[in-house]
């Protein structure tokens, strides 16, 4: 096992290279730069600014002097945020949106896993298809509809949450946004869980617990959700992945200081390092999970092995 | 004798014709209530947005200094306790006192005075206003310094309300929805097109230049999918046309994985190989072979990649990168509603409904249509 997540972390630095190199080549290509204002800097001061930061030298130049500081662990200044570095600003801000996105999807995961056994259990039924319609209307509506409508029932209409700001993470200021984050992803784990449980209330091993006289208890949590569990952690990796790396728009509409934000305002602002950074970091983030995805199939599934 | 034989089996064969894949499906669909439900709410929904804005008196671009923000209501505006405040101020405006004020229910009459003599273009002040319109001056006095205006009120009706310009909600949110619908048929053209002619032409050529062709679209969703939109967006500015090509451009990485899969099963089949027995190029065999036989496939994906573009066009909007004013989308409508939403609440509900029941109808009948062409998958 210790050999099999050692080869794959191995693996992924050639994806990480590739990564790198395709986004710092394709934003390099975008037209404008960095200190391109809305009326042009003097010449000089561009020059300077342009010594300072290395762009003056030329690309494949920068490229390397560029990997061989993320190899290092430093992902450069900030052009647009000036006087912070990358790292900077990522420790000040990936702690609250891994706080925001861990506590989606620990409610996303109880919540939708609860929703989808239900259903299963009572497939069919009124319980189930009320269950269902809830889950749909979960993932059609997209996130910038559900979190203003939240703010205008909660926030505006009862007066009794706060519309937005971070105020040093006070749990009043987090239950929005963790509710909106979350609600899509409770529609997909409550639908996948519904699948699969019924598939795994139907098999031969859970007849045989049945009929050994298992508690319902054993029969249910124990021995079906255990299998039925499957499908949702291999969806909720790269979802995981998605949710601690922050949302743009949550985090736009509540005013949250989170790392969603850095990319659109990165990429806008030609702040190269910014948007390489995100990059890396959502890319890291990506094949960390798919990882740990891969590690508790194994734990959970003794059918599959990695020896 | 033998021809008679034969017309009479050509006569049976015609009356009975033969129910093809598509006939099946099409009656499997229209027994589905949920997916005829949602097909008959986008066909409305198009209808509005399409002929709708034809028909409304008012302009999508069209700004109402005096209705900023007014609520939606079915009430004709101007209220009736904002015609006399707004008479006073716009005769104010034209320098002229009012001695005597009679306001009748569409039309109001007033004496006017003022120290110097009255210029008869006092009326374009009156015309000026949203409130009132045709109006006229007479029954000037001998020294020409007081004399009769009366104009009639204009009546408006705002359905929806108006947003913080002044416009007429009703009008920018159908469209709002012509763009997001236009932009969602047509990107997802241009995404199927790409991912149906690139799955294929991988599948069925194979070997090196498969692996190739597949590698560059592992590539392409390792690579943040935002990030690569972002980036287009910028490169070809922010323009209508180019944008809805930027997001099918990102949007076609699903479809070429599809399509390659079936191509595989599919050129494997007897009908195939013996089109290349005949001597048919590669270019003949995809055109005539592969690609209709994955249409089925490709359906299904297309009506469940269109909201995922609209969905993705608002989002674009929402931050700003997509549609620019005064043209408007879904997107652009519900992020200002979201900033207005204290206050403004009807800014947010009304492009939303219509979003969200578009979605819906579009996600229904996606779901409608596999389960109508792929019966083993219910």
């Amino acid at each position: 096992m210790a050999r099999y997540i050692l080869g794959r972390l191995l693996s992924a630095i050639p994806t990480l290279f590739l990564i790198v190199t395709i986004s710092f080549f394709l934003i390099r290509v975008a037209p404008g730069g960095p200190f391109d204002l809305e009326r042009p800097l003097e010449a000089k001061v561009m020059e300077n600014l342009q010594r300072i930061y290395q762009l003056d030298k030329p690309l494949w130049q920068q490229y390397l002097l560029y990997l061989k500081s993320v190899a290092s662990g430093d992902f450069g200044p900030s052009f647009y945020f000036r006087d912070f570095s990358i790292n900077e600003l990522f420790a000040a801000s990936l702690p609250i949106s891994i706080k925001l996105g861990a506590s989606a999807l620990l409610l996303a995961l109880v919540a939708g896993g609860f929703m989808g056994m239900i259903a299963a259990l009572r497939q069919n039924r009124s319980t189930d298809y009320a269950m269902m319609a809830a889950a749909t209307i979960g993932v059609t509506i997209p996130n910038f509809v559900v979190a203003p409508l939240l703010t205008l029932f909660f926030g505006v209409w009862l007066g009794l949450l706060p519309v937005g700001g971070w105020n040093n993470g006070a749990a009043q200021n987090m239950i929005l946004p963790i509710i909106t984050l979350a609600l899509p992803q409770i529609a997909v784990v409550a639908r996948l869980t519904r699948g699969s449980m019924i598939e795994a209330l139907r098999s031969n091993h859970v007849r045989t617990a049945r009929a050994y006289g298992l508690s319902n208890y054993a029969v249910v949590v124990v021995h079906s959700l255990r299998g039925a569990i499957l499908p949702v952690i291999s969806y909720l990796g790269p979802a995981a992945a998605a949710l601690l790396t922050g949302s743009v728009v949550i985090e736009t509409i509540f005013g949250i200081p989170g790392v969603g934000r850095y990319f659109v305002q990165g990429a806008l602002n030609r702040d190269y390092t910014l948007v390489m950074g995100t990059v890396v970091m959502v890319a890291v983030f990506v094949i960390v999970f798919n990882l740990i995805v891969d590690v508790l199939y194994a734990l959970l599934d003794p059918r599959v092995r990695y020896d | 004798m033998t021809s008679t034989t034969d017309e009479r089996d050509l006569k049976a064969a015609s009356a009975v014709r033969g129910r093809s894949l598509w006939d099946d499906a099409r009656d499997r669909l229209l027994a589905n209530k949920a997916a005829v439900t949602s097909m008959v709410v986008l066909v409305a929904v198009a209808i509005a947005c399409f002929i709708g804005p034809l028909l409304s008196p008012h302009d999508y671009d069209e700004v109402y200094r005096e209705y900023v923000k007014v609520p939606a209501s079915l009430e004709p505006y101007p209220r009736a306790d904002q015609v006399t405040p707004e008479i006073e101020s716009v005769l104010r405006r034209a320098r002229v006192t009012v001695d005597e004020l009679t306001v009748e229910s569409g039309n109001f009459t007033a004496r006017i005075s003022s120290p110097r003599k009255i210029d008869p273009r006092v009326t374009r002040y009156i015309d000026r206003s949203d409130l009132f319109e045709n109006a006229e001056i007479y029954d000037f006095s001998a020294d020409e310094k007081s004399a009769t205006v009366r104009a009639d009120v204009k009546t408006l009706y705002f359905f929806f309300g108006t947003d913080s310009n002044g416009r007429d909600l009703m009008t920018r949110t159908l469209i709002a929805g012509r763009v997001s619908l236009t932009i969602g048929l047509l990107a997802t053209f241009v995404a199927i097109a790409i991912g149906v002619v690139y799955g294929a032409v991988s599948g069925y050529l194979g070997g090196r230049v498969d692996l190739l062709m597949m590698r560059i679209v592992d590539i392409l969703y390792s690579l943040p999918f935002i990030f690569f939109v972002i980036l287009l967006v910028v490169f070809f500015g922010r323009n209508f046309v180019l944008m809805f090509i930027a997001v099918g451009a990102v949007e076609w990485l699903d479809m070429a994985r599809i399509v390659r899969g079936q191509t595989l099963s599919l050129k494997r089949q007897e009908f195939v190989q013996a089109a290349e027995a005949l001597g048919v190029d590669n270019a003949g065999v995809l055109k005539r072979h592969i690609i209709p036989n994955t249409l089925g496939q490709v359906v299904i994906y297309m009506t469940l990649l269109v909201p995922k573009v609209i969905l993705l066009e608002s989002f674009l909007s929402f931050l700003g990168l997509g549609v620019q004013e005064p043209m408007t989308s879904w997107g652009v409508l519900i992020s200002e509603g979201s900033r207005n939403v204290q206050g403004a609440a009807w800014m947010l509900i009304f492009p939303s409904i219509f979003l969200t029941s578009t979605l819906f109808a579009l996600n229904f009948i996606g779901d409608g249509l596999r389960d109508a062409l792929d019966p083993k998958d219910r």
